[in-house]
């Protein structure tokens, strides 16, 4: 209910409030990107997209409750790696590779580090965490890697509702 | 209307369920209590054994058409991807009804109905729709002829029934685990509670489920109010925000210098509330006024200028003769109607100050080393965590993710330090060469200026017995020390630049020698104070006799005028008195204190604020570039800061003995440069230039602290064990020596039997063995310590050298494990989507193939994207519902096996195709 409402606040024109019908209505990626919770988030964009239906950004309802219900707290860490991994994975491979690494690094420091210094940071994540040694990071990498991390489920990778 | 809020109920329940049964639980939680009766899913009921179960089929046909009516109410407010699955289903169940036997088949069939299940959904979802038909049969046969028929299904099928609502729920209760879309949990869901409704709709409702679903919202409840209070406590530590601002800018170096300072005021709030709550306040409240005895009046010769501003300033005049210093204190043993024994209490005191720093030093320092041991060891993944898990998605706060951002880059910049340090390789020797040079340089160094102050010390004792010396001569010694201060250290700093070490352990050696220096600035002030105590010592004996000579004249002369009860006229002011050593010695800390606080208010203001304004606004006017080149902005001085930092608590320590109300005042400091020194940080310093990491604990600080504890711990009980006191101020006069008052107490107000006990436990025949035992037990705990670190050392190589080998082992592995994906693709491709389950449910590349009926198996191979198995779309046309029956003729497969590798011939080759086959038949058989 609570969920309905945000969702329909963002675009009261164009969000029924009566369900029944099963409207099919979706909301495009400039407006969810603007809530509160993501706003500041400099994933917002890969978080909308690993969550829309079509890999566009727009969110359907149920997309919409599936993110909420993924980022809550109540959500086991396996889901939240699932998503993680998704989310981090931003050419949507399946791996995440150099370029995604850069991708993210840039993001997480408003591209405020050398090109060396990303380099050498990459480098240093894959060194980590590949396991099986083909220069990328799979999700059992990336699992096993994070589930090692002491505060993924504390605090990062979580909505208050 | 209604029915929208029932759809976003639903939606909303699905949210919240989860409170989730990670071990297996079968129990939902919210669910029961929100859902008002209108999801009747029973949870959380034991199996109850046949018995029950008879008397729940014997509710069911009516049930079942409740229900019936009920999916088809719900139907509509379902979406449309899962109204087309039931339709779907609904085919299938009307083929699985027309042949019945071949579960084969229908289980393929399930499998192209949903296209993106995982295999054991799709198990449960074909035994769910084959009960669903049998449950279908038997409700139509009740319908036709309204008679129970429980005796059809035997006890087998009753079991197998259990079972299956069982998986059902299992199900429903670990839904929300599974990586699906809404839309298909929805419609998962809605089957499964369907299912469950019709078999289990009687059973637990009893007053159980209600009691649990209670128990369960209190359990969140409490939850969430931790989590509430977690929040509470992390905001009621002080300056919390203020230090992770510094920090995200300036890095945790910085930071903790601050954390330091924050440690610091707790420590002297405590000693501030023991000597206030104990001396001062009882002594003001209790204690004779001012003005009632010599020694607490001012004299009449300074009476005149006692309220000079110039005079309070150097605290003389009535803050001399006030209760912030030691002479003010009577001797008189009780006072008050509380009979508070004020000398004694003063005495313990000044002794627990020491005892209370000394344990808190030493116990943080040991909480400090459990913790570096703790969490030390597991550095695997630095720069994955720090990549992956370092935003912190519950900011929502424009100022905090800028913080945020700073603090990310800063602790990116801190670990590639480390890290360029920990690879870098040079010359080895030249490096040893430098270091050892450096540390040469910089211990001739601390011998020249030892000698210097030694040489001003001497010379400033011949100036002091010459009359009419000039302003330099007299404060020679003051003025070379602090040169000395000013320019040692950024000496010592460039003769370290030579040594190369990471900053880290470049400021340890950094704080050592300046702080080796620093000692010797404090002890020649000690000597200049000793020499000065004795001479006061030598002048109080003679103003004793005076003393004693007048007030026997007055006493004599009072005596011959009038009655003896009349208590000596002579003003208090008139009265001659001593020097009273222990006053001076407070009112030196004092000045020492409240000068070093101006200094270093006056050196950031002048130092950091107005060359930062300098440097920001005539840089638009100047013919170079003041920010990039000389003066720039200033860096903030960690070692500088911390040293006084430690050394203005040494005085503090020191001083509090003479000068009760010094800590007060060193509280106030500490409050104020909090502030200021956040401010003056945040406004006018630039971070370093290489921005490091602190070690996590920081016991090096903890350790200078304890250090000159120790070493301001040797005057004040020096003083309190051989030098005498005054003998008309402060609460020991009229003593030998200050440690007497102990004696006394013992003496008078314990029963006799304790004086002698104390009388035999200070006897050194007990000491002796005391201390040599204590001696032993250290030597005893040392070994067992360091016996201890070095199984933890052994223990992390372990934990590294498996981690390495896991490494090897895993690469091998999947090698392996391609190889046979690759050779079971060949054989049987219906088994493919179970390897990739996860895979192909993650990701929904929109493949062109998904409109061929073999979607799934060109989306997995898609996903694998080895060439080899999406050249070989030719191989898998045959419908795959049509089970490779056969093996495989070789020639299929033979030009893709690996001439290259060695291959396990004849044995792996019987096995794989085995296998492949053996797949379809499990999944179908169980």
């Amino acid at each position: 209910m609570e969920l309905h409402g945000r969702y329909h606040e963002m675009a009261p024109n164009v969000v029924p409030m009566d369900y029944t019908k099963d409207p099919d209505v979706k909301l495009p990626m400039q407006l969810i990107i603007n809530m509160p919770e993501l706003k500041e988030n400099p994933f917002k964009e890969r978080i909308v997209e690993s969550f829309s239906e079509d890999g566009e950004g727009s969110l359907s309802f149920n997309d919409f409750v599936d993110m909420f219900s993924v980022l809550s707290e109540m959500a086991p860490r396996e889901l939240k790696a699932i998503y993680a991994f998704k989310i981090y994975d931003f050419n949507t491979d399946n791996f995440i590779c150099k370029a995604d690494l850069e991708k993210t690094l840039n993001k997480l420091t408003r591209e405020e580090l050398t090109a060396e210094e990303i380099t050498l940071v990459c480098e240093k994540v894959i060194e980590e965490a590949d396991m099986d040694g083909d220069g990328k990071l799979g999700f059992a990498d990336f699992e096993n890697m994070i589930s090692k991390a002491p505060d993924f489920l504390s605090f990062s990778f979580m909505f208050h509702i | 209307m209604c029915k929208s809020q029932q759809q976003v109920q639903l939606l909303f329940i699905l949210c919240l369920a989860a409170g989730i049964e990670i071990d297996g639980q079968v129990e939902s939680d919210t669910q029961s209590e929100e859902d008002e009766g209108k999801e009747k899913i029973s949870k959380k009921q034991p199996r109850r054994e046949t018995v029950r179960a008879g008397r729940l089929e014997r509710k069911k046909p009516q049930r079942d058409k409740e229900d019936e009516s009920k999916e088809e109410e719900n139907c509509p407010r379902q979406n449309r991807a899962s109204r087309r699955k039931k339709h779907q289903k609904k085919n299938g169940d009307g083929k699985n009804a027309e042949v019945k036997e071949r579960d084969k088949k229908a289980s393929t069939k399930d499998q192209k109905n949903s296209e993106n299940k995982e295999k054991k959904t799709n198990k449960k979802q074909k035994e769910g729709e084959n009960k669903q038909k049998k449950d279908r049969k038997n409700s139509t046969s009740s319908e036709s002829s309204n008679s129970f028929d429980e005796e059809s299904l035997s006890e087998e099928e009753l079991a197998m029934l259990m079972e299956q609502v069982e998986q059902r729920k299992k199900l429903i209760s670990t839904m929300r685990n599974k990586p699906w879309r809404m839309v298909k949990k929805l419609s998962v869901l809605r089957e499964a509670q369907a299912f469950v409704e019709k078999f289990e709709g009687a059973l637990g409702k009893g007053k159980g489920k209600k009691l649990y679903a209670y128990k369960m919202m209190m359990a969140k409840k409490w939850v969430k109010f931790k989590r509430d209070f977690d929040n509470f406590k992390t905001q009621c530590i002080p300056w919390e925000m203020k230090i992770k601002e510094v920090e995200s800018h300036f890095g945790s170096s910085v930071a903790s210098y601050f954390i330091f300072l924050r440690w610091m005021y707790g420590v002297n709030l405590v000693l501030f509330g023991l000597i206030f709550g104990l001396v001062i306040i009882p002594e003001i409240l209790m204690g004779m006024p001012y003005g009632s005895m010599p020694r607490k009046t001012v004299p009449r010769a300074e009476q005149a200028t006692a309220m000079d501003f110039s005079v309070l300033w150097d605290f003389e005049g009535y803050i001399k003769y006030s209760a912030l210093f030691y002479g003010y204190y009577n001797n008189q043993r009780t006072i008050g109607w509380l009979k508070y024994r004020l000398p004694m209490a003063y005495f313990m005191v000044g002794i627990s100050v020491f005892g209370y720093s000394l344990m808190v030093v030493i116990r943080s320092m040991a909480r400090n080393a459990n913790q570096s041991t703790a969490d030390g060891d597991d550095d695997n993944f630095i720069f994955s965590w720090k990549m992956f898990t370092s935003w912190d998605y519950l900011i929502g706060n424009p100022e905090t993710a800028d913080n945020k951002f700073a603090s990310i880059t800063t602790g990116f910049k801190e670990s590639i330090v480390d890290e360029q340090e920990s690879n870098k390789d040079e010359n080895i020797h030249l490096r040893r060469f430098l270091r050892v040079l450096a540390n040469v340089l910089i211990i001739c160094c601390l011998c020249g200026s030892g000698y210097l102050i030694y040489f001003v010390v001497k010379r400033s004792q011949t100036f002091s017995k010459m009359q009419n010396v000039g302003w330099y001569e007299r404060n020679e010694v003051e003025i070379v020390m602090s040169l000395l201060g000013m320019f040692c250290p950024p000496l010592f700093e460039t003769i370290a630049a030579l040594e190369n070490y990471h900053p880290r352990i470049g400021l340890k050696w950094q704080l050592g020698r300046i702080f080796a220096l620093f000692l010797g600035n404090l002890y020649t002030f000690l000597l200049a104070l000793m020499d000065d105590v004795n001479e006061k010592l030598a002048e109080e004996d003679v103003v004793k006799n005076i003393t004693r000579w007048m007030l026997l004249g007055h006493h004599n002369s009072s005596m011959g005028n009038s009655s003896a009860d009349t208590p000596p006229p002579l003003d208090p002011a008139d009265v001659p008195r001593g020097p009273c050593w222990e006053t001076t010695v407070g009112i030196e800390f004092v000045r020492l204190t409240v000068s070093d606080i101006l200094v270093t208010y006056v050196t950031i203001l002048v130092g950091d604020f107005i060359r930062a304004c300098f440097v920001r606004f005539v840089n638009y006017c100047w013919c170079w570039d003041l920010e990039a080149g000389f003066p720039s902005y200033a860096e903030f001085d960690i070692s500088g800061n911390v040293l006084g930092l430690v050394f203005n608590q040494g005085m503090i320590w020191m001083g509090s003995f003479y000068a009760p109300g010094l800590v007060g005042i060193n509280v106030l400091r500490l409050l104020t440069s909090m502030y200021f020194q956040c401010w003056a940080v945040m406004s006018s310093n630039v971070p370093h230039e290489r921005v490091f990491k602190a070690s996590k604990s920081n016991n090096f600080y903890m350790g200078l602290l304890l250090l000159i504890l120790f070493l301001s711990l040797l005057p004040v009980a020096y003083t309190i064990m051989s030098l005498p006191p005054s003998f008309d101020c402060g609460p020991f006069s009229g003593k030998k020596r200050m440690y007497e008052v102990i004696q006394e107490t013992i003496e008078l107000d314990f029963p006799l039997f304790i004086a002698k006990i104390f009388s035999y436990m200070a006897n050194p025949g007990l000491i002796i063995p005391a201390i040599l035992l204590m001696v032993l037990a250290i030597y005893y705990l040392n070994a067992v310590s360091e016996a201890y670190q070095r199984a933890n050392a052994e223990l992390k190589k372990k934990m590294q050298m498996q981690r390495e080998e896991d490494k090897n082992k895993r690469n091998n592995k999947i090698n392996n494990n391609s190889m046979m994906q690759d050779l079971e693709d060949l054989l049987a491709p219906s088994t493919k989507s179970e390897i990739y389950p996860k895979q192909a449910e993650g990701k929904k590349i929109e493949s062109p193939d998904q409109a061929v009926p073999f979607g799934k198996q060109g989306k997995a191979e898609v996903l694998n994207g080895s060439p080899m198995t999406t050249g070989r779309r030719a191989v898998l046309i045959p419908p795959p519902h049509l089970l490779v029956t056969q093996p495989p003729t070789p020639g299929i497969w033979a030009p893709y096996s690996y001439p290259d590798k060695p291959w396990p011939g004849g044995h792996s080759l019987g096995l794989v195709p085995g296998r492949g086959r053996g797949h379809p038949c499990n999944s179908h058989a169980a």
